[in-house]
């Protein structure tokens, strides 16, 4: 370890190595640290990404792949199954991963490409001269050390806490956040080309429950609740409930804990000599909880602008507002559309979504995208929908789509 | 300290992290501390997955 760096990374996850990679490539000099010893475990994911997506920034590697689904299955609180293709599905259907190995392979990557990265490493302060942050504090091996940088990368995930030393309030209203108990079972009857979503106050009041196939006979079988169940009830209950119903034989092999930022966006990203990417800028899809695909293309916006930034020798957060601009006009939008939606469904009795499951009978779900899902909902419950209108203004290239009928609602 | 930990329950996840409003919660390695600007709102206890922190009355 040196004790100067043009840029240090906080955190080897998917948004910090993506960003690494980016800046090292450049022919930076670039620390990439992370607090584990183990990069990538233990895992906070359930694992699953769009194939499509995935596809325009790695390419695909076996070894991270754990199975490749054709599409979703959503079963409705009266049982009623919804099935959609792949592409419908959204940010998290087409590949489960293994992300223990897709974590290493990312950070080797960032290696490889000249990033120096160390493990067991932690951030414990940020260094701040003059209104800029000028480098971080880290402790390795119990022994303290000051490292200076141009910019630092907050890439700390949900706990992350470098946004609030600089100043960037990066707390979660407890609404937001998505509070989540997974189990790897074994031995399990899993169809492994579909992901299901079991929706209901029964299962998973205020979230959902999901099977992510992991091959023929396993599964990550998860939960995700927003905001506060009642006092006697945890997350970890709603888990065994269902699984004791549905899998009574099956093995569990592993226990996964986890927060979502399921808040949609905050207010700012950027500081002086500061950049936040991933879940530690709240990057996370709030309807799906999907925050791989998201950490990864804003990881590489960060790094674009980083590097650009270093070159010009302007790391003021003027010069920064550049990565802040790009990711809320692409990801940051998305995540605005699925908030107002996410909102409006957590709104949803069981009825109201059963009535929503039977409006799909009979439509094709196999070509058309989330947003043209949520339209063809919307045109036939527009009084449940209304408040989602809101969402279609500006959009045009949803197939299927009659634009006369978008204006004539608005 | 107002909130209690229990570390036999926790999985180190940082949920509790995110949502604390006054930054009082870290995780460390695999444990989590809480410093004395807690205010116990007990915020963290209603989110945490499996119950691992309490908030002593
Ligand atoms: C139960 C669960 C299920 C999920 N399922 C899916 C899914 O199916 N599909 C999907 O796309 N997304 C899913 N997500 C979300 C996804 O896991 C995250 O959005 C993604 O991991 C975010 O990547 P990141 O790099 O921003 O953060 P992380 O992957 O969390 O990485 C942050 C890293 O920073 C390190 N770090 C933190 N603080 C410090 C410090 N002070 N010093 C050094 N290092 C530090 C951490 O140890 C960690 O390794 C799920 C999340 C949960 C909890």
């Amino acid at each position: 370890m040196k004790d100067r760096y043009d840029i240090i990374v906080v955190g080897a996850g998917p948004a910090g190595s993506v960003t690494a990679k980016t800046v090292a490539s450049k022919g930076l000099d670039v620390l990439l640290i992370e607090k584990r010893q183990q990069i990538g475990d233990p895992v906070r994911c359930a694992e699953g990404v769009n194939k499509k997506y995935i596809a325009n920034f790695l390419q695909p590697d076996p070894a991270w792949i754990s199975a490749e689904v054709k599409g979703s299955r959503i079963y409705a609180p009266n049982g009623k199954m919804v099935e959609m293709g792949e592409e419908l599905s959204g940010v998290e259907v087409g590949y489960v991963l293994e992300r223990k190995i897709f974590d290493r392979a990312l950070a080797m990557e960032a290696a490889r490409a000249g990033a120096q990265v160390m493990v067991k490493t932690r951030a414990t302060g940020l260094l701040i001269n003059n209104g800029y942050v000028t480098g971080v504090k880290v402790q390795y091996m119990g022994k303290n050390y000051d490292i200076q940088c141009d910019i630092v990368i907050g890439a700390d995930g949900i706990e992350s806490k470098i946004g609030r030393w600089a100043g960037i309030d990066t707390t979660i209203k407890p609404g937001g956040l998505c509070s989540c108990m997974q189990y790897l079972i074994t031995d399990i009857d899993v169809d492994p080309d579909f992901c299901e979503f079991y929706l209901g106050t029964h299962i998973a009041p205020s979230g959902y429950l999901w099977v992510f196939p992991k091959g023929k006979n396993k599964a990550n079988v998860g939960i995700g609740i927003s905001g506060f169940l009642p006092k006697n009830k945890r997350v970890i209950d709603l888990l065994d409930d269902f699984v004791k119903k549905k899998y009574p034989k099956g093995k569990i092999i592993e226990i996964i804990y986890g927060g979502v930022p399921a808040c949609g966006t905050i207010e700012r990203t950027v500081s002086n000599g500061l950049i936040l990417v991933g879940d530690a800028a709240r990057q996370s899809d709030p309807l799906s909880g999907g925050g791989i695909f998201n950490s990864i293309w804003a990881g590489e916006i960060a790094g674009k602008v980083a590097v650009k930034a270093i070159k010009r020798r302007d790391v003021s957060a003027e010069f920064l507002q550049e990565y802040e601009r790009k990711w809320r006009a692409e990801i940051g939008k998305n995540i605005d559309t699925s908030l107002i939606v996410k909102n409006r469904f957590l709104s949803l009795n069981d009825d109201d979504m059963n009535t929503l499951a039977d409006s799909l009978e009979n439509m094709d779900l196999k070509t058309t995208n989330l947003l043209g899902l949520v339209w063809a909902l919307f045109k036939s419950n527009k009084k449940l929908l209304w408040d989602l209108r809101s969402i279609f203004k500006d959009i045009k290239d949803i197939n299927d789509v009659d634009f006369d009928d978008i204006n004539s609602i608005n | 300290m107002v909130i209690k930990v229990n570390r036999y329950k926790c999985g180190y996840c940082g949920a509790c992290v995110s949502v604390c409003p006054t930054g009082a919660i870290e995780l460390i390695e695999t444990w989590i501390v809480v410093d004395d600007t807690c205010n116990n709102c007990g915020i963290c206890s209603r989110i945490c997955p499996v119950g691992a922190l309490e908030v002593s009355t």
